[in-house]
C-alpha cells in the first residue's frame, strides 16, 4: 500500500486526466475492467460547471512516437457528472480523483463544494492549464495566478487537492512551490506540452479543429522525468509524475527521481491494459532489486 | 459479447495479395466472433514506429472482413505508415488486435419489414459489406445474396469485388465496369426498386453523396464511417464527428456504422 497524500493505494499507479473512459471502457469489455482494473485508483476527465462539447475535428494527429490532441475538455458539465457518472464511478472500487477546471476561483469554489459533499470523491484534481477569464493569464503557469486561485479556494477543500501543473511554463518548480506553499496537498505533472500539427495540405494552416494541442506519449517522456525531478527537489509534498510511461522500468525512472506515484495515459491508447502491465512490470522490478520498494517505506501503518 | 480486455498478439496464417489489396488472416481462439460492421485496433508487434518520422505510433482501426473458421480477415491498403507497416505482414508474424469493438449494421427488420439490403461500398471500404453479404444470407440461405455496387479507383483495386458476390463494379477509370463513380450505380437501382435499404462504407465524399441521396428518396441508409482515432474503446475522445444536432458522438463507441438519419451531412477531412 502507498499513502498519497492520505490516499491509500495498493500501488503507485494511476491513470492521468483524460485519458480513460472507465464508464465507456466498461460498456466495451464488460466485467472484465472492473475485475481487473488496471489502476490503483481513478482520475475523471476534467470536470466544468457548464457541459462542454469539446473542439471541432479532427482532433487527433500522430507525431514521432506520440499524437497531439485538441479534445478541448468535453463532459457533461458538475450536474451531470454527480448525477451519472459518479456512482457508476464509484462501483469500480478504487479511490476516485476527481479532476476539475474552472475559469477562475469562483468557479473552482463552486466545483470544490460540490465535490466535497460527496463521499465517492476521494480527491480533488484542480486542472490549471487554462486561461483565468478575469486576468487572461494561464493560472498554471504563472506562481502568483496559482497562488491567488488556490488561496480562495484551499478552506473550501474538504479532499485532498491535487494541482496539475502544466509543462508550458518558465519555471515549474516555482509554480509546483507556489501551489504547496498555498496548501495543495500534492503536484501532478506533466501535462501535454502545447504543440502544432500542420495541415498535410500545405501551407502552414492547421491540421487540428482547435489549431494548437497537447503533445504526448513517449516523445516528452525526458521532459517529463527533468521537469518532475525539478519539482520533486523543490516540494515536500508528494508529486505524480507521468508524460510517456510505457513500462515499468519507465514507471521506475519517475519513482527514482522523486515522484510518489506515477499515471499512465497515451499509453492505454495503444492497449486498454497498459496500467495493469505496467503495475506488474513495476511490482517485478521491486522484486528483483530485493529492495523495499520506495512506496513501501512511506506506508503509515494505521 | 464484450471484447476481451486489453489487446492481445496474434499470428498472422495467411497473406493474400487480391488485386491492390492485402488481406491478412489470423486466427483468434480467445476473441467472440465479431458482428458485420465491427473493427479491430491493428498494430504490428514488431517494427511498429520504425517508419519515416519514426511512426506508425498508434493502432490502426480496421473493419473486420470476415470471421471464418481459419480467423479474422482484414483487408489493406498501403496508404501511410501504418497500413503500409500491416500490409508487409507476413505468414508467422505478431499482430496486436484489441476488439471488436463499436456497434455493427442493423439488419433491415429492425427498420421497416420488406426492404431489400443493398450494399455500396467505395474502395477498402468494402471490407465491411462482405462479412454483412455473408450475415444477411445466413438469415436467407436460398436466397440470392444481397446487391452489392463498389466503386474503385481502377482495375487493379477494382480486383476486391472479388471478396463479395456477384458485386457490380464501377470505376474512376472506366478500366472495369461502369466508368464513374459508384453513386451512379446506386442512382440506377434505387431508380429500379427504391423499397432498399442501403448499407454503405466508403470515403467521405462518396458517403455523402449516398447520405444525400437516400435523403432525398426517403431510403433509410446506415453508414459506416471512419475517423483519425488513437484508441478505438472510447478513452481519447478523438474520433468524434458532429451529428444533425450539433452534438458530437465518439465513433468507436456509439458507431462506426450510424444511421444516414442522424446526420446532416459527412464532413471531409
Amino acid at each position: 500500500m502507498i499513502d498519497l497524500c492520505g490516499l491509500r493505494l495498493a500501488d503507485p499507479v494511476l491513470n492521468g486526466s483524460g485519458t480513460f473512459d472507465a464508464i465507456a471502457a466498461q460498456r466495451v469489455f464488460g466485467d472484465a475492467l472492473v475485475d481487473d482494473f488496471p489502476f490503483s485508483a481513478f482520475v475523471s476527465k476534467t470536470i466544468t460547471l457548464a457541459p462542454r462539447a469539446g473542439n471541432p475535428p479532427p482532433r487527433l494527429w500522430e507525431t514521432a512516437a506520440g499524437m497531439i490532441n485538441s479534445i478541448g475538455l468535453p463532459n457533461r458539465g458538475l450536474a451531470g457528472y454527480l448525477e451519472h457518472d459518479l456512482p457508476r464511478l464509484a462501483a469500480l472500487g478504487v479511490p476516485l480523483i476527481t479532476n476539475v477546471m474552472g475559469a477562475g476561483a469562483d468557479e473552482l469554489v463552486r466545483l470544490v463544494d460540490a465535490l466535497g459533499a460527496r463521499e465517492e470523491v476521494a480527491a480533488i484534481e484542480l486542472n490549471v492549464s487554462c486561461p483565468n477569464v478575469r486576468t487572461g493569464l494561464d493560472i498554471g503557469a504563472d506562481p502568483r495566478e496559482l497562488d491567488a486561485v488556490l488561496r480562495a479556494v484551499r478552506p473550501h477543500a474538504t479532499k485532498p487537492l491535487i494541482v496539475k501543473l502544466t509543462p508550458n511554463t518558465a519555471d515549474v518548480g516555482l509554480v509546483a512551490r507556489a501551489a504547496q506553499d498555498a496548501g495543495a496537498d500534492a503536484v501532478s505533472l506533466i501535462n501535454t506540452l502545447r504543440a502544432y500539427a500542420p495541415s498535410p495540405r500545405g501551407g502552414g494552416e492547421p491540421w487540428l479543429g482547435g489549431e494548437t494541442g497537447g503533445l504526448s506519449g513517449p516523445a516528452i517522456r525526458a521532459v517529463a522525468l527533468a521537469q518532475v525531478r525539478a519539482v520533486a527537489r523543490r516540494v515536500t509534498i508528494p508529486v505524480i509524475g507521468m508524460g510517456g510511461i510505457q513500462s515499468g522500468a519507465h514507471a521506475a525512472q519517475f519513482l527514482a527521481v522523486g515522484a510518489t506515484a506515477v499515471a499512465v495515459g497515451t499509453e492505454s491508447f495503444r492497449d486498454p491494459a497498459a496500467g495493469a502491465r505496467i503495475r506488474r512490470e513495476l511490482a517485478e522490478i521491486h522484486a528483483k532489486s530485493g529492495n523495499t520498494p520506495p512506496w513501501k517505506s512511506s506506508v503509515s501503518v494505521a | 459479447m464484450s471484447a476481451p480486455f486489453g489487446r492481445r498478439a496474434l499470428v498472422v496464417a495467411q497473406r493474400r495479395e487480391v488485386g491492390a489489396y492485402v488481406v491478412l488472416v489470423a486466427p483468434d481462439p480467445d476473441g467472440p466472433a465479431p458482428r458485420a460492421g465491427q473493427f479491430y485496433m491493428l498494430a504490428a508487434t514488431a517494427g511498429w514506429g520504425a517508419d519515416v518520422d519514426e511512426r506508425p505510433f498508434l493502432p490502426r482501426a480496421f473493419s473486420v472482413l470476415r470471421a471464418r473458421p481459419g480467423g479474422l480477415e482484414f483487408m489493406l491498403e498501403a496508404v501511410g505508415p501504418g497500413t503500409a507497416r500491416l500490409a508487409a505482414l507476413a505468414s508467422g508474424d505478431g499482430l496486436w488486435v484489441t476488439g471488436p469493438l463499436g456497434i455493427g449494421f442493423d439488419p433491415p427488420a429492425g427498420h421497416d419489414g420488406g426492404r431489400r439490403a443493398l450494399l455500396c461500398g467505395g474502395g477498402v471500404g468494402s471490407a465491411p459489406l462482405a462479412i454483412w453479404q455473408d450475415e444477411l444470407r445466413r438469415g436467407d440461405p436460398d436466397g440470392p445474396p444481397a446487391r452489392a455496387l463498389l466503386g474503385f479507383r481502377d482495375g487493379a483495386h477494382a480486383i476486391g469485388a472479388t471478396l463479395l458476390h456477384d458485386a457490380r463494379v464501377a470505376t474512376d477509370d472506366g478500366s472495369v465496369g461502369h466508368h464513374g463513380p459508384v453513386t451512379e450505380l446506386l442512382d440506377a437501382e434505387l431508380d429500379e426498386d427504391s423499397h432498399v435499404i442501403v448499407y454503405a462504407c466508403g470515403p467521405p465524399a462518396m458517403l455523402e453523396a449516398v447520405r444525400a441521396r437516400c435523403a432525398a428518396r426517403g431510403v433509410p441508409a446506415q453508414l459506416a464511417l471512419e475517423a483519425g482515432m488513437a484508441c478505438g474503446f472510447g478513452a481519447c475522445f478523438g474520433c468524434v464527428v458532429a451529428l444533425a444536432d450539433g452534438s458530437y458522438v465518439r465513433l468507436c463507441v456509439d458507431g462506426p456504422v450510424l444511421d444516414a438519419a442522424r446526420l446532416s451531412e459527412v464532413a471531409l477531412p
